[in-house]
């Protein structure tokens, strides 16, 4: 019986409707989560070839120091805001609550879309403006404040692109503010009726625990904004000290949304994690409550301790010492998830399927970034290591390490659904190897150079400063990290060449509700209503079908489409 | 054992993560880095290897599809692993809590330098109005650098001129931003004589990769002869131009001798706590700074009536500067 016949042919979210403005003025979820998904490969792509001229600038040999002009560090200073303001405000922020979460939100609930489906393209549309608005200041522009506008560099002593770019990040915002409530509400009021709060996916947890973050934080870094504007404009003065203002308060403001950001950036990237751990272990996730709930107190912890980016900024040192302490508080939730998912893996049936393998190696990454944070939270060994590359290389293990690997992570999982076509081949998990592998030759050099003084944001360094050494491997690591993310994207695109089987409804094994309904899933999500609520993660209900190459309800309704659609011919 | 074991790192030359300790303080630091070093390194170990053992023992090719019933959830488990990493974040927590606190106390015998920063280099000057440069040219050192002497307390007050940036010695272990509009410091005791690299951290346009100079440090002798050598004029120490800014600007209202003129008397002020109009405060350089930008900010209790106007435009940072090392001298 060949397995082809599966899904063939019918009728999906994918073939439904053709044209332009069925993609461009669609409300469906799905639809709305692949053009977030490839509008943030495009700019993570642009954001990445920044960061490849950043490593070409600093690889020994490439600039001369002495001689160096000013034309050049602009460049150069104009590189890194790129890379920083894309990677942050259009990529990871974006990454996996706006383009996977969307996508699997409302089949992990067994909904037919989101609460509000029109705000939801709203918010895709604001996206696309604020993005368009904010690439064209970075290209056009001479931005270089760095991704963190500090007044009174930005407002007073630099060029006024910074008011394009900020009105950009504005409208940004409201995008993710937007997102945010359509997911609260969906979340609150959309769960089919068996599943209560604590047989929700850990992935929607962590996507809730998000989405309040996005909610409440996001608007202080609108109004940040919009007060370097007012200032930069109006000559009010707010943050500069010859009209009146302390440039230490745009800090606050700034970390105030902007450390809560990181957790935007950071939890749903846990999310996945937690649904990796228990499908390709094929058990149930170790300590679910406590997972979730620890997603709960990252969100809560997140919003008091800011002020550890701010320990030498000059506020009072008692706030510091009272901000050391606050942020240790965060570290523990953290180390708790990792500690679940490895229990996760004890004594179970562990797959190295592709998603697993990016699964296992945030073990690696995070473990390596967060523990780094020690470093950064303790008030003697920051003051040390403030503004160096450890600082670089410790946010880069957490932000890729555990939010792009996470991502990047999810699309392989939840590419079967998207598109109907399983990727697991050799070539993906080169891919998977040579990132991994070049991203810690990239930043584990950092972390020394870091330590033995180097700062950040240098267009040059000077051969007898004695950083060349970790700059050249830092280079090295950087293309192969190229390379193997290269070899990553080209795994997937190559997979919409390969004619033949759709995807079975569930290749991997999961048991949330997404893989009940075929892969790709038709417009309406589900054709049976409402689908089977059991236990999120008891692995038990389905079981492998060697006949479908994919895995299928023990105890299969009569009227599962997922069954029905073997060989119908034979059924 | 904390000053124990921070004792038995002292006086290590340059290591695998750090340059060489050239400050009283560096060797604290270090220890506080290696504690958490090794903590952490034990835990990436276990993580890393737990994963690694249970990936390759449990592997679906040995295993099958449907593994054995094991416990998904431990109470005991789950506590102790909560617990434990908390109680090594107390003591991580405390050790910087500590080392902090002394750092950010610069001792009342400090000897104090005034480091200005601008958009791209540092002034240096020194109490007897002694000053010099440090800045990158052509990628070359420029200007003399800080001068410091060897084995006494050393306080810089850092002020900025025009945008934030940051006061680096790397080998000193000591950081701080430079915020414009206001005061910051920070202090060390030099061990090791040499140069060290001074680097400015925090990110100030288009040549903050050139706003670098060096920190030279001489036995007291040679310090006594460069300040000697570098002074411009005998008479022109900032305490001096600060008595005549004073006698000019000031003592219409303020008397140095301990009498009420319309305002407070100001001699011997200095370092004291003032009653003021909701609180108190340490008199410093940045209360007085702040009195004379913006003086209806912290009014002296008895003083509300008798408003003060401020001198914003007509005092440069510079004057404010002479004027506070003057009322400082009319309290040593």
């Amino acid at each position: 019986m060949a397995p082809t016949t599966n899904t063939l042919d019918r009728t999906n979210y994918l073939n439904a409707t053709k044209g332009f403005m069925s993609w461009f003025w669609t409300i469906d979820h799905k639809r709305l989560g692949l053009m977030y998904l490839w509008s943030v490969i495009a700019c993570f792509i642009m954001g990445g070839l920044f960061a490849m001229k950043i490593r070409l600038t600093l690889m020994p040999g490439a600039v001369d120091f002495a001689t160096q002009t000013a034309e050049q560090m602009n460049a150069y200073n104009n590189a890194f805001t790129v890379h920083g303001a894309v990677m942050v405000f259009l990529v990871i922020i974006p990454s996996i609550p706006a383009a996977l979460g969307n996508f699997v939100l409302p089949l992990m609930l067994g909904a037919k879309d989101v609460a509000f489906p029109r705000l939801n393209r709203f918010s895709y549309h604001l996206w696309i403006i604020g993005a368009l608005l904010f690439v064209a200041t970075l290209l056009i522009g001479n931005l270089d404040t760095g991704w963190t506008f500090y007044p009174p560099y930005s407002t007073g002593h630099t060029d006024p692109s910074v008011i394009t770019a900020v009105l950009g990040a504005f409208i940004l915002g409201f995008s993710s503010i937007f997102t945010g409530l359509n997911f609260i509400v969906t979340i609150h009021k959309m769960r089919p009726p068996q599943m209560t709060w604590f047989k929700m996916p850990l992935f929607l947890w962590a996507i809730y625990a998000t989405a309040v973050i996005q909610v409440l934080a996001t608007p202080v870094i609108g109004i940040s904004l919009l007060l370097i504007l007012v200032e930069k404009t109006m000559q009010i003065g707010i943050f500069t000290p010859e009209l009146g203002g302390d440039p230490v308060f745009f800090q606050h403001l700034f970390w105030f949304y902007s450390h809560p950001a990181v957790y935007i950036m950071v939890l749903p990237g846990m999310g996945i994690m937690s649904e990796l751990f228990a499908t390709f272990s094929r058990k149930p996730i170790f300590g679910y409550k406590s997972i979730a709930m620890s997603s709960i107190a990252i969100a809560i912890f997140s919003f008091i301790v800011w002020g550890h980016h701010m320990f030498i900024s000059g506020q009072s040192d008692l706030m510091s010492v009272i901000f050391s302490a606050l942020t240790f508080s965060v570290a523990v939730p953290s180390a708790i998830k990792v500690f679940n998912w490895i229990s996760t893996m004890y004594k179970g049936s562990i797959s190295f399927s592709v998603p697993m393998l990016y699964g296992m190696s945030i073990i690696w990454l995070f473990g390596i970034g967060g523990l780094t944070g020690l470093f950064l939270a303790t008030l003697g060994t920051d003051v040390v290591f403030h503004d160096t590359y450890f600082v670089v290389a410790h946010f880069h293990y957490v932000m890729v390490g555990s939010a792009l690997f996470g991502f990047i992570g999810g699309i392989y999982y939840w590419w079967p659904k998207m598109y109907g076509k399983v990727v697991d081949d050799p070539l993906a998990k080169v891919g998977w190897l040579l990132s991994f592998l070049g991203f810690n030759l990239t930043f584990l050099p950092q972390f020394v150079g870091g330590s033995k003084g180097m700062p950040r944001r240098y267009a040059a360094y000077g051969s007898e400063q004695g950083f060349d050494d970790w700059n050249y491997w830092s280079t090295m690591g950087a293309m192969v990290l190229l390379a193997g993310l290269s070899i990553a994207l080209f795994g997937l695109l190559r997979s919409f060449f390969v004619k033949g089987a759709l995807s079975p409804a569930n290749p991997w094994g999961g048991v949330t509700l997404e893989w009940q309904t075929p892969s790709p899933p038709p417009e309406h999500n589900f054709e049976i209503d409402p689908p089977t609520v059991g236990d999120p993660y008891d692995m038990s209900l389905v079981e492998y079908r060697g006949e479908v190459e994919g895995f299928l309800p023990v105890n299969p309704r009569e009227d599962d489409p997922c069954v029905a659609y073997i060989a119908p011919e034979e059924a | 054992m904390y000053t124990l074991l921070s004792m038995m790192l002292q006086h290590q030359k340059e290591d695998f993560f750090f340059p060489s300790q050239a400050s009283a303080n560096a060797a604290t630091v270090d220890f506080i880095f290696y504690f958490i070093f090794y903590v952490s390194l034990f835990a990436f170990i276990a993580i890393v290897l737990a994963t690694a053992i249970f990936a390759w023992r449990y592997r679906r090719s040995k295993v099958g599809m449907t593994p054995e019933d094991s416990p998904h959830h431990s109470t005991r488990i789950e506590i102790v692993w909560s617990v434990v990493p908390s109680i090594f974040m107390v003591m991580m927590f405390w050790y910087g809590f500590e080392d902090f606190t002394e750092r950010r106390t610069p001792p009342a015998d400090s000897y104090e330098i005034h480091a200005k920063a601008s958009k791209w280099q540092w002034e240096f000057e020194y109490p007897n109005g002694a000053s010099s440069f440090g800045f990158i040219d052509a990628g070359e050192y420029q200007g003399k650098g800080l001068f410091v002497p060897l084995g006494k307390n050393v306080r810089i007050r850092l002020e900025s001129s025009d945008v934030l940036h940051s006061f680096s010695i790397p080998n000193f272990r000591v950081k701080m931003d430079v915020v414009p509009g206001r005061y910051t410091d920070v202090w060390f005791n030099a061990i090791e004589l040499g140069d060290f690299p001074i680097f400015c951290t925090e990110y100030c346009g288009t040549k903050h990769s050139r706003m670098l100079s060096k920190v030279h440090v001489v036995s007291e002798e040679d310090f006594a002869v460069w300040l000697k050598e570098n002074q411009e004029d005998p008479n022109a120490s900032p305490v001096d131009k600060g008595k005549r800014l004073f006698s000019a600007k000031c003592t219409a209202c303020h008397a140095v001798d301990g009498s009420t003129k319309i305002g407070p008397a100001l001699n011997g002020k200095y370092g004291t706590i003032e009653n003021i109009v909701g609180g108190t405060v340490t008199i410093d350089d940045n209360y007085i700074r702040r009195s004379i930008l913006d003086p209806s900010a912290d009014i002296v209790v008895g003083f509300e009536n008798v408003p003060m106007t401020s001198f914003a435009g007509q005092l440069s940072d510079d004057d404010i500067s002479n004027i506070t090392a003057y009322l400082k001298s009319l309290t040593e």
